[in-house]
């Protein structure tokens, strides 16, 4: 069996509480407590649990925003939550991520084609001015927006456009695989069907990777192929996902799937 | 990029109107020696608190009205009917250096020196109001933007360091900030007025002054932009530069201070007004610009002589309209300059 191409080994971070006039150590926060995981590639691995549960905080540990307390992540096999600097580079255009909030996740003073061109300018620095416009006309063709957009600046976008300018610019340095930290949670439903859809067709087309953030399982069930579910730091359930939402063994899961709205 | 600002500025009504406002006062200032009739320390004791004279259009030029003084007591002074002096124009007078470097002689407007023109009036000495104004002017209105400069610029970098590197710098700089903010700034010019005033002459006295306010000034500034960085840095887009791995410094000037200049260039060109007001009170109180220099604070110090208010001398307080003129144009020019750099504000077409 071939080495999956992302492998979480015992991770944990936590965060020391202080108190007092001192700031004595009183305690640890445990964002996360011991998880293992590993995504296939080509797989989408859909992370669920409520807030503070410490989804945000595992994708954030695998793009090295957050160091580990301890436990390690490895892609392709190598280790890479002791790299720094310029060893770290290459995996920086590997590993990308798509917010959740489109409305600050693009910088409200630079135009699209700028936002665009700026993992260009680091991760393809010879690419030549023209060839780099015609990357980012491209790569709003690719996630179903006009070429023309490049000129206007982030405001004058809806929230769904903005979402798809986050992803084209995950996209411009070609990695392989994509942290989605909750896509569409800030979307409207309509709009949110459009995204995964977008993001399912990349995956496609790319043959990406993706670890796929939500607290609402009904979406997640649609994208994953395997599903884990976290509760307050610790990995409770996982599993291929038909077995997660049809079947779930841990009561956390149980009272998750019980808490989706339904029509019926 | 600055192109686009101007335009965007230009296309506001109230942009417009500061902006071509402040070109104006700061050209009469940059070209105050060949403005004004005469200089600013020329005195005519025969001719004090003359009222501002008439011009009249007389046989195809500009002529000026003569005056008799009645009764040298209350400084009151009557016309001569029919008695007028032409202007000269471009003629030769006192001799000036412009921009302190070029000597002339030649100004816009004169006349013969046995009839001095006073287009708003005189002072106690008879020196002519309008000339002072000009030359006051230089001083009045360099003061704010030298101020201004070196506080935004100290503010800006230290204050968005300390907000970017967190840790040690951070703690650091605040502490600093805190140590300058409880210094007491009067106390502290009175102070230094006192032990600089023998070694250097008043002008120079007082950019120092303004150096060293602005050494002290920059502390607020400092910690807003601070705040402003460290509630930026955990913005999504910040995280985003990050991962795709941003240097640090190129992630600290494309998105992080671009993001304060709204702030910035409001609070920049608001305290302007800060730094004028702040040297007319220290030439009111007789600490700023000395005589025979002139300031716009410094010749409404003067006019404060119960005289001029009996005897109704309103042209002594033309100043104070300078003043009031400058800082309400500094202001709009503030408030259209945040609409035109922030996006957001941008308006339609083009």
């Amino acid at each position: 069996m071939s080495t999956p191409l992302l492998q979480v080994f015992n991770l944990s971070v936590h965060y020391p509480l202080r108190s007092g006039l001192l700031q004595r150590p009183s305690g640890v926060v445990k964002a996360l407590d011991d998880v293992s995981l590993k995504i296939e590639k080509g797989s989408t691995l859909g992370l669920v649990g409520e807030s503070g549960s410490g989804k945000t905080t595992l994708g954030r540990v695998i793009v090295r925003l957050v160091d580990p307390t301890h436990g390690s992540v490895s892609y392709q096999g190598e280790p890479i939550t002791s790299l720094r600097g310029s060893e770290l580079r290459p995996y920086r255009k590997k590993i990308q991520m798509v917010f959740q909030d489109p409305y600050n996740s693009l910088n409200p003073r630079l135009r699209i084609g700028t936002i665009l061109a700026e993992p260009l300018e680091i991760h393809f620095p010879k690419m030549s001015v023209p060839d780099r416009s015609e990357r980012v006309a491209e790569l709003l063709k690719l996630v179903g927006l006009d070429p023309s957009f490049a000129r206007r600046f982030p405001h004058e976008f809806s929230g769904g456009q903005r979402q798809r300018i986050g992803i084209a610019r995950a996209l411009a340095v070609e990695p392989e695989f994509i942290i989605c930290d909750e896509p569409v949670s800030a979307l409207d439903v309509s709009v949110q069907a459009q995204i995964v859809n977008l993001l399912m067709d990349l995956q496609e087309k790319l043959d990406l990777t993706y670890l796929f953030i939500a607290h609402d399982l009904a979406v997640v069930e649609h994208v994953s192929d395997q599903i884990a579910v976290l509760e307050h730091g610790k990995l409770v359930e996982e599993g291929p996902s038909e077995l997660i939402t049809t079947q779930p063994s841990h009561p956390y899961t149980q009272r998750l799937l019980a808490s989706i709205p339904s029509l019926a | 990029m600055a192109a686009d600002l101007l335009r965007s500025l230009l296309r506001r009504p109230a942009g417009l109107i500061s902006a071509c406002l402040l070109l104006f006062l700061y050209s009469a200032a940059l070209f105050a020696p060949f403005l004004s009739p005469t200089i600013p320390s020329a005195q005519n004791l025969q001719r004090t608190y003359h009222p501002p004279t008439s011009l009249i259009w007389k046989n195809g030029r500009l002529c000026v009205q003569r005056y008799q003084l009645v009764d040298p007591s209350t400084a009151s002074y009557q016309p001569l009917t029919g008695q007028f002096t032409s202007l000269s124009w471009f003629a030769p007078g006192t001799p000036y250096k412009l921009f302190g470097l070029i000597p002339a002689n030649r100004h816009l407007f004169s006349v013969p020196s046995s009839d001095p023109i006073y287009l708003l009036g005189s002072d106690a000495t008879g020196r002519d109001v309008f000339t002072r104004l000009l030359y006051g002017a230089g001083i009045s209105l360099t003061i704010g933007l030298i101020g201004v400069a070196l506080t935004s610029f100290l503010g800006l970098t230290i204050g968005g360091l300390a907000g970017y590197l967190g840790g040690w710098p951070d703690s650091l700089a605040m502490r600093l900030t805190e140590f300058l903010m409880a210094v007491p700034g009067l106390y502290l010019l009175l102070a230094l007025r006192a032990a600089l005033s023998s070694r250097f002459p008043s002008d120079a006295t007082f950019l120092l002054i303004v150096v060293i306010l602005s050494a002290l000034g920059w502390a607020g500034t400092a910690r807003v932009v601070r705040g402003l960085v460290l509630s930026l840095r955990e913005r999504p887009f910040i995280l985003a530069a990050n991962i795709l791995g941003q240097r640090p410094w190129t992630i600290l000037f494309r998105h992080l201070l671009p993001n304060t200049f709204s702030y910035l260039i409001v609070a920049a060109t608001l305290s302007v007004p800060g730094y004028i007001l702040g040297e007319a009170a220290l030439s009111f109180l007789g600490l700023g610009i000395q005589e025979p220099a002139s300031s716009w604070g410094l010749m409404l110090g003067q006019a404060q002589d119960i005289k001029i208010f009996m005897l109704n001398f309103w042209w002594l307080l033309t100043p104070g309209v300078a003043i009031i003129l400058t800082v309400i144009a500094f202001n709009l020019l503030g408030d259209a300059l945040r609409d035109a750099v922030d996006p957001r504000f941008r308006l339609p077409g083009k």
